[in-house]
């Protein structure tokens, strides 16, 4: 025991040392801060108000341009030309052109900029000249523009998870979707790295011969499960700073920036009282308070509805369980080969479940509490990753502890058959190892 | 009962091993003794089953048949801190730093961190590589990481030692450095099992042989004993000057039959068969008178000729 632990901490410093590790640990947090701050940043960015000079031929849409908080429009009464021309002496963002046309509503109309225009400004323009020429074949067809806007609703469907005691619980699939995802992928991906860092381990040992040493000093089994925990010690360690320093990064962006989140703009609610008798108004102005969030608020909303503790601690368990039981074959791998090159053979039939479950990830994502959901979720192969995803979700108690302890007789189990490969095949060379071989590996008696 | 042993007693005993591959026998019955205090030439051509019977008295693989004691007992897992292994094929962990490394696998030997460091700090002074303790390994030349990896194998001070190809790769400085390093372990009391080609160090070093052929022990012993076996009765006479003819067929009367001559560097050098009921003591004085005598010795065969002729099934071939 006192050897393995020597071992653990060999295993374990020297990787924690590694240059790629330290840029691995800082790079991390970056980038998940990152994909979670920069959508934020970007929408309070550009809020610098942006010129538009329109050049309306037709006359009929001018009136609608009316400038807002970012954009600007102005009216131009030049020809195309010189509108072109003048434009480029200016230092406006754009300049749109809405020719005439003779028998039909313009429907095409050119944007000129001397960068590429945004994809908003477009949004909104085309937003505007759809409305109008909507109101204006409206008003052809003899109806009035105002009973169209009257009769258009918008839907707000809130999810309500209600558990069995009772109470409610406002959910966000968005969110958990998002999260199962992330989730699901991080097992995977970790599971990939870390355990194909004991099987580099492994093969590195093998091939420099060093193997030979330690071999008689330790057991195999201790020098393997050594390798398997140190290396696991430092998936956990890498884990857990980048939780706390992702955290600690989002906190800290928040507090700068809850002011701007805020005042985010909101859209002005179209009124609808009109038609509405009283009670139903007090229902559907609730609804618009909700309509009325940005997105960015909902999610905000829904990330705090999440139980974290729950899923961190999940994670924590089937990353760590998984890696164990993927780790011990990939350990068997590496014994039987004598160098990266040779392990293809013996890799697909390893990893095939794991990228299957990876596949299975979208389609559970979806069908969260179909029996395939639940299924995968509780062998053992596939567990760590459809787990992870279902989680979100929320899931049954006993799912869960089945799924727990199936996956620790499953490490248990591959660790066992693993030992028994892995101490043959560490000291064999210069031989193209098959399958066969592997299997009368496995029955030895050493 | 480990005190007062006689230097007679065998450390390593290995009984009617034997040990099959796939069908393939590596090891046939065989068996040998290693006495305490001694060092043991294990000889024989490359796929002789020498790392096979190895890695048996290293319990890295257990034989089918038979059973090695060591010191007396069955050998089990708790004497595998008594031995040091130095494998053929050397491997340390690359991008690891010296010093740290060897402390690594001294501490996996047994040896508590504070002993080993002790220890290891005075290795790498005597075998001149303690400017090395923080460099990675990578870093050092290939004898420098020989000597690294000899200290990693000696450190714990183990009763026996198995070197296999100890001097590969090395310099002959340094070689001579760990022969010498080798010695003294022996005078120290330790056991060595050495495993090499070199049959010049064996004669320097090795008490005692066995030579392994197709998985068989097929000439086994002390080594002196074992070239005396090959004796001929040949003797070797280097003079300064030429004998004359008169003398010569003077001494073939003497029944001392002249079997070659030759000259080589300023020395004149006859190969003389010492007939029966002659001894070279009168040899010698009938030359005394007549010549100028530089060397005198037996002719053996060197246990390079033994090891081929054994080998090879065919009788040793004496040069002229």
């Amino acid at each position: 025991m006192k050897k393995t632990w020597i071992i653990i901490q060999r295993e374990y410093l020297t990787r924690v040392r590694k240059k790629s590790f330290i840029i691995m640990t800082i790079l991390g947090p970056l980038l998940m801060a990152g994909l979670w701050i920069i959508p934020i940043y970007i929408s309070t960015l550009g809020q610098g108000k942006k010129v538009v000079q329109v050049l309306d031929e037709s006359g009929l849409f001018i009136d609608k341009f009316v400038s807002t908080e970012n954009i600007r429009f102005v009216p131009v009464l030049l020809k195309l030309e010189e509108a072109k021309q003048a434009f480029l002496l200016s230092n406006d963002d754009a300049l749109l052109y809405i020719p005439r046309t003779e028998l039909s509503l313009p429907v095409t109309a050119l944007l000129f900029s001397r960068s590429q225009p945004g994809i908003d400004l477009k949004a909104v323009i085309r937003d505007i000249m759809r409305r109008q020429a909507e109101a204006l074949k409206l008003r052809a067809k003899g109806m009035d523009p105002e009973v169209m806007n009257s009769v258009k609703t918008r839907i707000i469907l809130n999810s309500i998870k209600l558990a069995d005691d009772g109470t409610e619980e406002k959910t966000s699939v968005e969110v958990s979707m998002a999260l199962g995802l992330v989730g699901g992928f991080f097992i995977y991906f970790l599971i990939f790295l870390f355990g194909s860092q004991v099987m580099r381990g492994v093969i590195e040992e093998k091939a420099n011969r060093i193997i030979e040493v330690i071999i008689t000093s330790v057991k195999p089994f201790q020098l393997m499960a050594g390798k398997i925990i140190g290396v696991g010690l430092v998936g956990l360690t890498q884990f857990l700073i980048w939780v706390v320093f992702t955290g600690v990064l989002i906190l800290g962006f928040q507090a700068t920036q809850s002011d701007s989140i805020k005042n985010a703009p909101k859209h002005t609610p179209i009124t609808t009282q009109k038609v509405m008798p009283p009670q139903q108004m007090q229902l559907v102005a609730e609804a618009e308070v909700e309509a009325d969030k940005t997105l960015l608020e909902e999610a905000m909303e829904g990330i705090r509805q999440v139980n974290f503790p729950l899923v961190l601690s999940a994670f924590g368990f089937f990353f760590l369980g998984g890696y164990l039981l993927y780790a011990a074959l990939f350990a068997a791998i590496g014994s039987a080969v004598e160098s990266e090159t040779d392990t293809q053979q013996f890799m697909l039939p390893v990893t095939v479940p794991l990228i299957l479950s990876f596949i299975l990830a979208t389609y559970v994502i979806n069908n969260p509490n179909s029996s395939l959901a639940i299924w995968f979720s509780i062998i053992p192969l596939t567990s760590p990753v459809v787990m992870m995803v279902r989680i979100p979700f929320g899931v049954p108690w006993w799912h869960l502890a089945l799924s727990m302890f199936l996956l620790i007789v499953g490490f248990v189990f591959t660790t066992w058959l693993a030992a028994r490969i892995y101490r043959t095949g560490i000291l064999m060379y210069g031989k193209k190892v098959t399958w066969a071989e592997l299997i009368r590996w496995f029955k030895y008696k050493v | 009962m480990a005190k007062n042993k006689s230097p007679s007693m065998s450390l390593i005993s290995v009984k009617e091993v034997s040990k099959q591959y796939n069908g393939h026998k590596a090891l046939d019955k065989v068996s040998l003794t290693v006495p305490e205090g001694t060092v043991f030439g294990l000889l024989g051509p490359n796929g002789a089953g020498k790392t096979t019977l190895i890695r048996i008295i290293n319990r890295i693989t257990a034989p089918d048949e038979g059973i090695v004691f060591f010191d007396g007992q069955p050998l089990s897992a708790t004497h595998i801190s008594q031995i040091g292994y130095l494998p053929e094929e050397r491997g340390l962990y690359k991008k690891m730093k010296a010093g740290e490394q060897a402390l690594y696998l001294a501490r996996l030997k047994g040896l508590s961190h504070d002993e080993a460091l002790r220890r290891l700090k005075s290795w790498f002074t005597r075998l001149q590589i303690q400017d090395w303790w923080n460099r990675k390994v990578e870093e050092l030349s290939k004898g420098m990481q020989q000597k690294l990896q000899f200290v990693v194998t000696v450190v714990h001070k183990p009763r026996l030692l198995i070197l296999d190809e100890p001097f590969s790769g090395f310099d002959p400085i340094n070689t001579d450095l760990i022969k010498k390093e080798i010695l003294r372990l022996k005078a120290e009391g330790t056991t060595v099992v050495l495993s090499t080609h070199d049959m010049g160090s064996v004669e320097e070093l090795c008490d005692n042989i066995a030579l392994i052929n197709r998985a068989r022990v097929i000439l086994q012993g002390n080594v002196h004993e074992i070239k005396a076996g090959y004796s001929k009765n040949l003797f070797d006479v280097h003079t300064r000057n030429e004998l004359s003819t008169q003398l010569l067929s003077s001494l073939n009367a003497q029944s001392f039959e002249l079997l070659s001559s030759s000259t080589r560097n300023g020395h004149h050098i006859y190969t003389f068969e010492i007939g029966y009921g002659q001894s070279p003591n009168h040899l010698l004085q009938a030359i005394l008178l007549y010549a100028e005598i530089l060397e005198f010795y037996e002719k053996l065969p060197s246990m390079h000729d033994i090891f081929v002729s054994a080998v090879k099934q065919q009788p040793i071939n004496y040069p002229a």
